[in-house]
């Protein structure tokens, strides 16, 4: 038997939307065998994992909390990977926009008004934009391949501020734990709910909604599709690519450096080694899932929200190590680009492959 | 053993993994295909490796085992990228976070457990000469296996014609496929053999570096290593220096951290880091080293039209 592709002669519209579905179906099913494998109960994991977080209202708070970082990165990202800019520094971003927008409250504690508050979204913000222009200057000026340099700098960051909270910044009344001071007052995002619900869901959609509008009616918008998936057309077109590197890279890195601010503005409330469970690597998951448009990234976010807490309910009910929600992670990204597949392609079985020998010309 | 030989023992041992997972990655770069997935594959070498000399109580069976991970996860790549042509650098992605995801998975009843360290080779007499005795005749055998990987790729790729075909699929698949060679066999091997040394990297690392499990051990070692395929420009030898001259970066950072320089651990920890992006830097303003070498096809997806 030998697998076979054919190519389609148009590319299968409602597959776009099928194969999204028939990935979360594949991992489900996945899942469940893992849990077996692990001599657990494979129906009650998967309900403890996807549907209890919906089934109390403090859990789809909690939902939502880790929803809002997960659409700003995913937003960015995908528009990067449209443009075929492959920018997987959001981790080291948002770390930037983190500390930069941390400045605030650090430095000028007693500046208390909303003014400040403002001023740490722009500069986290302007953090994580300063911090992704590194990996486009660089590939820009000199050549070097994006993906490596952003992926290294994910690494500095995180020592950055590894440093900065055990030396400079760290809380003078801390008893030396690696922490800055926790931040008050004007300093955190409004809260709401009776949870941890915040702002930062808000700026989250917003920005989607602006991004998904920019894709489908804007020149820029256009300019992306074209020069991702035609560059040459694109530059008959008079779109500079190195435009398009510098934007991209601006504006994924910008939003990647706000989901950090909003994260230790909100839910963490202070600057420590840990601010984020890898949200800037969930994010190239919640892009692809989402299938690359802003509207879908918003689906796309909150099932792998989703996946955070069921991750730590099975932990909690059954004991699993909640590495599994990694688990599921990859295996999500591994099916949704496997069914991808079946856009552009007809698979077709043929009969036993014909005898020769690897490598040698017939 | 005096101190400087203490230190290029050391460098020895940090690169070593390095190279290990260089070199294959080397190999599947030249047949064209980009696969991202060595720290994922890495990982996986790496816990497979202890879990299987923890329980066995060999460190052979361990590194066996480390191998067989490491094909498992490339071929995983293999499927995706050659048989359902999806693109190689996202899949790529999705194994270094499977690898990264399953991996805590396996390790998590692993952590903190005694691992079995893979005895450095001992040789009478030889290994007890002034001077060089260790450093050339007292390692662990990975690294001669390292070095041995190396020699022979370099020889595979420019003297026979398994390398020659290699580097035709590499540079125009269209024309290797015209005159008849297996375009994606090829590459399934190519793919299968950068698994295993990345692998064997893993393996590297939790038997022989640090005897144990600690989870993301990696700490981002495989993208290091392809930053270095890079950096080689796709030839063999100055893979070796260059991953030699990584590991005594990386060993720099560890000894200045250790006699109490005045500047912080941290940003000594960040050396290899900042130091890949300036290699890469370096390489990449040199348009047409860079540019000789690159296999032409590297990242594109083939299918054949019939």
């Amino acid at each position: 038997m030998q697998l076979l592709l054919e190519r389609r002669s148009a590319a299968l519209g409602w597959m776009n939307l099928m194969s999204p579905v028939l990935a979360i179906g594949l991992t489900v099913l996945m899942g469940g065998l893992i849990f077996l494998a692990m001599g657990q109960p494979p129906l009650t994991a998967l309900y403890l994992y996807f549907i209890d977080p919906l089934t109390s209202w403090w859990s789809v708070e909690e939902v939502l909390v880790k929803a809002s970082p997960l659409i700003l990165i995913g937003v960015g990202l995908a528009v990067c990977f449209k443009a075929n800019v492959w920018n997987i520094g959001a981790e080291g971003q948002l770390t930037a926009g983190a500390l930069m927008g941390a400045m605030i409250p650090v430095l000028f504690g007693d500046w208390q008004s909303p003014l400040a508050l403002v001023a740490m979204l722009i500069l986290g913000a302007l953090g994580g934009a300063l911090f992704g222009c590194i990996p486009a200057w660089l590939k820009t000026r000199f050549g070097v391949n994006e993906i490596l340099t952003s992926l290294m700098l994910v690494y500095i960051a995180q020592l950055l501020l590894d440093w900065m909270v055990r030396g400079p910044w760290n809380d003078p009344n801390g008893y030396n734990f690696p922490k800055s001071a926790a931040f008050e007052g004007w300093h955190l995002l409004p809260m709401w709910g009776d949870g941890r619900m915040h702002f930062g869901l808000v700026i989250a959609l917003f920005t989607a909604l602006i991004l998904y509008w920019m894709m489908r009616n804007n020149l820029k918008g256009f300019e992306v599709k074209v020069v991702g998936s035609a560059p040459r057309a694109g530059a008959f077109a008079g779109f500079s690519q190195t435009k398009m590197i510098w934007f991209c890279f601006a504006l994924s890195g910008g939003l990647a450096g706000l989901a950090g601010l909003i994260e230790v503005a909100g839910p963490v409330g202070q600057l420590q080694p840990h601010i984020s469970p890898n949200y800037g690597f969930t994010a190239i998951i919640v892009a692809f899932l989402g299938r690359l448009n802003p509207l879908g990234v918003i689906f796309s976010g909150l099932l792998l929200a989703i996946s955070y807490i069921g991750g730590e309910g099975v932990q909690i009910e059954l004991g699993i190590s909640d590495k599994t929600t990694q688990v599921f992670q990859g295996m999500l990204l591994f099916f949704i680009l496997m069914c991808d597949t079946l856009i552009l392609y007809r698979i077709r079985w043929l009969g036993a492959p014909k005898n020769s020998t690897l490598g040698e010309p017939s | 053993m005096s101190a400087y030989e203490a230190i290029l023992f050391t460098i020895i041992t940090a690169s070593t993994p390095l190279l290990l997972a260089a070199i294959g990655e080397l190999v599947v770069e030249r047949s064209g295909v980009l696969n991202l997935g060595i720290e994922g594959m890495m990982v996986m070498g790496a816990v497979c490796g202890f879990a299987a000399a923890h329980v066995s109580g060999s460190a052979w069976l361990g590194v066996l085992a480390a191998v067989f991970a490491g094909v498992a996860m490339s071929l995983l790549f293999g499927v995706l990228t050659q048989t359902l042509i999806t693109n190689q650098v996202a899949t790529g992605l999705a194994i270094t976070l499977l690898g990264l995801g399953l991996s805590g998975l396996i390790g998590s009843d692993f952590v903190g457990l005694p691992g079995v360290k893979l005895a450095n080779v001992s040789i009478p007499w030889l290994s007890d000469l002034p001077y060089v005795g260790r450093l050339v005749f007292g390692q662990d055998p990975l690294v001669y296996i390292s070095i041995a990987l190396t020699a022979g790729v370099g020889y595979v790729l420019r003297r026979t014609r398994m390398g020659l075909i290699i580097r035709a699929v590499g540079q125009n698949h269209n024309s290797a496929h015209a005159l008849g060679y297996k375009v994606v066999a090829v590459r399934y091997a190519c793919i299968a053999f950068g698994g295993a040394t990345s692998g064997l990297a893993g393996a590297y690392l939790s038997l022989v570096y640090t005897p144990q499990w600690i989870e993301n051990m990696t700490a981002g070692r495989g993208w290091i290593a392809l930053a270095l395929v890079v950096f080689s420009t796709w030839l063999p030898g100055r893979l070796a220096a260059g991953a030699y001259l990584f590991g005594g970066v990386w060993i720099l950072g560890l000894y200045a951290q250790g006699m109490g320089v005045g500047i912080p651990s941290q940003l000594l920890s960040s050396l290899p880091y900042v130091a890949t992006i300036l290699a890469l830097v370096v390489i990449s303003t040199n348009r047409r080293l860079s540019v000789i070498n690159t296999p032409a096809s590297l990242g594109q997806g083939f299918v054949p039209d019939r």
